[in-house]
């Protein structure tokens, strides 16, 4: 579904990616796990589009196509979410009219039907159930005021009304207590299916015993240093990143 | 003729206008109105427009040159088109209930109007009316709030004042529908009309008012609005400005509020039309307690100029005033926003805040915020703050990666950032119009 071939990119001058490779298959989970600066989230920017995050070489397809030739709103049509790390608030603008854009800027493009406002309130009804949240919270302007954990909630319902082929999360389990946690991680797993991915950034290894990665890769210094099963996450909870940041010199950006 | 203005070049054609009045049945208005007229002509030639030389920092960065030179027709009164209510629908906002006054090219619609008379309640009633059976309340306020000795363009609205609009809401009278004030211009090259509001709130009532210009034919009309508005002690009022002008005209619009002790009255108005567009706001807080809360917001393209002037005068103490305009530029237009803020001696207590933000959606638009402060008490808060940017690139981007493209994500955006003074109107109904004003104006970038 997603092959990621020699991917390098920058920020500014300074080039963060050096060089990654991955392959992940339909149905996979993912987990991204590296240390501050390492280049996590310049991998989800970059494969999601921001134009700050320039490609400077490598190649990445998503469905045989060539991603990174596309916009980031076609990028999401074709069923790439991102969640992000630090979601943006977007004041004057509530969250219900923005995702119904959304959804039906996405259907548009397959041609199904667009949703009107009746309807995609009984979607919308249905998928704040999936982060544990009422109907107001969907009136509210994007991200305006929200919490820490709401923010995070906000994140998994868009990603929940969209319902995407591959959903990178940046660190959804940041800052939540237990209970949200616990929320989000049922969220998250409720979109899993035979047909759907995940890549999944997270420095602990606590969201991962919710959801099982098939995979765990090892990020330093823009690199994947090491690949391995969902044990490889108990190793780095025991034992930190100092014997790959060693071996991988300074970290990222320097 | 003071060193500030342009002298009145087409003087003839004003005069010849001005007698024309009296003989289209002008001439059988009250005396006392005959006099005002009269008078207002006098210093209008006075005057002169105002001319846009340094210096005069009311009129620095608007240009009313092209105006002052345009010889402008008054319509001919027979000219007035028949109208039906469905195509002015678009410019009554979702406010057109019961009461409503509708004047096609400054003439009173009998046909589209349905104006009211209910002494306990409302009167809603044209000018032509209301001089005969409410005389004494329209002599007693008309003129003596916008000051036609001092402003050209109030003078000019004054020496051709005849028909217009009178509300009166009785002491204590809640009117729970709005009352629409509609001027439409319905033909048109070189027209000019003074379309004329006279709003008397007495003591504790409550009236939301919806005054709205529009166009009806494309053309480089003009309009020279004057609303007086009187809120008697514990009055509230809510008034909604909204201005769809043909995308040639000229609109130049003035409010003047006096507020009594006790009063409160919140105004959102709402430019997107004209050419030229220049509206004075002047709010006079005169009594003890009373409160003002103006809102607006102006969104232009192509070559629009839009001047906002809100001059707050706080002349009593514990007076509160907010003010909030956001505007949206875009092609090449220009914005002006110049807020003064006065604070009389002895008016302790005051509290001011004035806030002008614009969206710059072009590299070749340009908005201008000139916040001004006369303070004469020394026991008071005011508070100003001024921006203009551009659309947040990462918010454009967070948008785009659920889908939008980048035509849908610049709309949504602007739209939110215009919502903090829709979301201020009152009135469901309006506000979803209006909102869907705002929309419709955005689709067509
Ligand atoms: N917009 C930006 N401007 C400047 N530098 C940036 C920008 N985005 C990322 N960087 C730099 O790129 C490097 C990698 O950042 P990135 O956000 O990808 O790290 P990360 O692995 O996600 O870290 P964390 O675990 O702290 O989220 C850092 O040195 C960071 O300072
Ligand atoms: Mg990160």
């Amino acid at each position: 579904m997603l092959e990621i071939k020699n991917l390098h990119a920058s920020v500014g001058d300074v080039e963060i990616l050096k060089g990654v490779n991955l392959s992940v298959n339909a149905g996979e989970v993912h987990a991204i796990m590296g240390p501050n600066g390492s280049g996590k989230s310049t991998l989800a920017n970059a494969l999601a589009g921001h134009a700050n995050y320039k490609v400077t070489a490598g190649s990445v397809t998503f469905d045989g196509k060539d991603l990174l030739a596309q916009p980031p709103e076609q990028r999401a049509r074709a069923g790439l979410f991102l969640s992000f790390q630090n979601p943006i608030e977007i004041p004057g603008v509530r969250l219900d009219h923005f995702l119904r854009a959304g959804l039906n800027a996405v259907n548009k493009s397959k041609g199904l039907e667009e949703l009107d406002v009746l309807k995609f309130d009984r979607l919308i009804a249905k998928k704040v159930k999936v982060v544990e949240m009422d109907r107001a919270f969907a009136r509210r302007a994007v991200n305006e005021g929200f919490s820490g954990g709401e923010r995070k909630r906000s994140e998994i319902l868009q990603m929940a009304v969209l319902e995407p082929k591959l959903a990178i999360l940046d660190e959804p389990d940041s800052g939540l207590d237990v209970d949200a946690l616990r929320v989000v991680s049922e969220g998250i797993n409720e979109l899993r299916s035979p047909e759907r991915s995940l890549l999944l950034i997270t420095h602990y290894q606590r969201i991962l015993s919710y959801v099982v990665p098939d995979f765990i890769h090892i990020i330093v210094n823009g690199r994947f240093v090491r690949s391995g099963g969902k044990e490889l996450a108990l190793e780095i909870e025991a034992e930190g990143y100092d014997k790959y940041t060693e071996a991988a010199g300074a970290p990222a950006g320097e | 003729m003071t060193t500030q203005n342009i002298p009145v070049s087409n003087l003839d054609q004003y005069i010849a206008a001005f007698e024309g009045l009296e003989q289209n049945g002008a001439a059988q208005d009250p005396a006392w109105l005959r006099q005002l007229r009269l008078d207002a002509f006098h210093r209008f030639t006075e005057l002169g427009f105002p001319t846009a030389r340094r210096g005069n920092e009311e009129w620095k960065y608007t240009d009313v040159g092209p105006l002052a030179k345009t010889a402008f027709q008054s319509p001919a009164s027979t000219a007035v088109p028949v109208l039906d209510f469905q195509s002015v629908q678009p410019f009554t906002y979702g406010g057109a209930t019961g009461n409503r006054i509708v004047f096609v090219n400054g003439a009173y619609s009998e046909s589209l109007s349905s104006v009211a008379r209910h002494p306990e309640s409302l009167t809603l009633a044209p000018f032509s009316q209301a001089l005969s059976l409410d005389g004494d309340l329209v002599q007693r306020h008309l003129g003596k709030n916008a000051d036609y000795k001092e402003q050209a363009f109030v003078a000019l609205n004054t020496a051709f004042l005849h028909d217009g609009a009178l509300v009166h809401v009785p002491e204590g009278a809640v009117v729970e529908e709005p009352v629409l004030i509609l001027h439409l211009s319905a033909d048109g090259k070189d027209t000019v009309t003074h379309p004329r509001t006279l709003v008397v709130a007495a003591k504790d009532s409550k009236v939301t008012i919806l005054e709205s210009y529009g166009g009806l034919a494309d053309g480089a009309y003009f309009a020279n609005a004057v609303t007086e508005i009187i809120l008697e002690p514990g009055a509230e009022v809510r008034h909604y400005r909204m201005q769809r002008q043909s995308e040639q005209a000229y609109h130049v619009a003035t409010t003047s509020v006096t507020l009594s002790e006790g009063s409160s009255y919140t105004s959102v108005a709402l430019d997107m039309g004209g050419k030229l567009t220049r509206n004075n706001l002047n709010a006079l807080v005169a009594g003890e307690g009373a409160s003002c809360v103006l809102n607006g917001a102006y969104l232009v393209t192509g070559r629009q100029h839009v001047d906002n002037q809100v001059i707050i005068d706080h002349a009593s103490p514990h007076t509160t005033s907010r003010e909030l305009y956001k505007g949206v530029l875009d092609g090449r237009s220009q914005a002006v926003f110049h807020g003064s803020i006065i604070v009389q001696r002895g008016a302790q207590k005051v509290d001011a805040k004035q806030e002008d933000r614009n969206l710059l959606l072009s590299d070749h638009c340009e908005a201008d915020t000139r916040p001004a402060f006369w303070i004469y008490a020394d026991d008071v808060k005011c508070a100003h703050g001024a921006s203009s940017g551009k659309l947040d690139d990462d918010a454009l981007f967070y948008l785009k990666s659920r889908g939008l493209d980048e035509q849908e994500a610049r709309s949504l955006l602007t739209k939110g950032f215009v919502h903090d003074i829709t979301a201020t109107i009152a009135h469901e109904s309006i506000r979803a119009h209006t909102e869907a004003a705002v929309s419709g104006w955005l689709e067509k970038l």
